[in-house]
């Protein structure tokens, strides 16, 4: 990184991203009831998705572009899966 | 040399626009005392700050020379399944029968009396 400015916001946001972590993560344990489990699994992937990012950009690689859009879409996946699960019974009827 | 300072203070203030989002929306996930309040925070602001990253991300990719369409392409796919997923799970909830705290419509609005 060649301007102060950048590096600052680069580990500004990682840190308010690593704190958005923790605090999914503490619903994830906490959560009364499964449903607000899962909120905060699809919450955490979003993050991951941005933490991904913010390293592709500190390290100035393409390269881990894929990685979250991978990540994405399985966390889509994974949340579509949990709901219909949580409300149907079943996933693929 | 002056194009390339405006645009890394313009991918700063949108990383630092997506940390405030993100963190907005951790702290309504944690905060908020009931399911329905706690599906409406982070879904709306962590999108906004994953937008907010590859946006930044963008920029400076498009600063080194190179087209950022692996970027463009999560952005499409976020902003596209954030309000599917929220209404699934929102249809969840309702199937499983979590309670909401926040008043009825009958206490919500002042009837109206007519004079």
């Amino acid at each position: 990184m060649n301007t102060a400015i950048l590096a600052f916001a680069l580990d500004a946001a990682t840190a308010a991203t690593a704190l958005a972590f923790v605090l999914c993560a503490w619903r994830l344990v906490r959560g009364p009831q499964s449903i607000d489990r899962v909120l905060a699994i699809d919450t955490l992937y979003l993050n991951a998705v941005a933490l991904v990012v913010l390293l592709g950009i500190r390290l100035q690689t393409a390269l881990l572009f894929e990685a979250a859009l991978i990540v994405a879409m399985l966390g889509f996946a994974s949340t579509v899966a949990l709901a219909r699960y949580l409300s149907r019974g079943d996933v693929i009827e | 040399m002056e194009l390339n300072q405006l645009a890394e203070w313009l991918a700063a203030v949108c990383l630092l626009v997506s940390a405030f989002f993100s963190l907005v929306g951790a702290i309504g996930l944690v905060r908020l005392p009931d399911f329905y309040m706690r599906l409406h925070a982070p879904t709306k602001a962590s999108t906004l700050g994953v937008g907010g990253v590859l946006l930044a991300s963008m920029i400076l990719s498009a600063l080194q020379g190179r087209a950022g369409m692996a970027e463009l392409l999560i952005t499409l796919f976020v902003f596209v399944t954030a309000p599917v997923s929220a209404n699934l799970m929102a249809q969840a909830a309702l199937h499983l029968g979590v309670h909401t705290r926040a008043p009825a419509p009958e206490e919500a609005v002042p009837e109206r009396r007519t004079s």
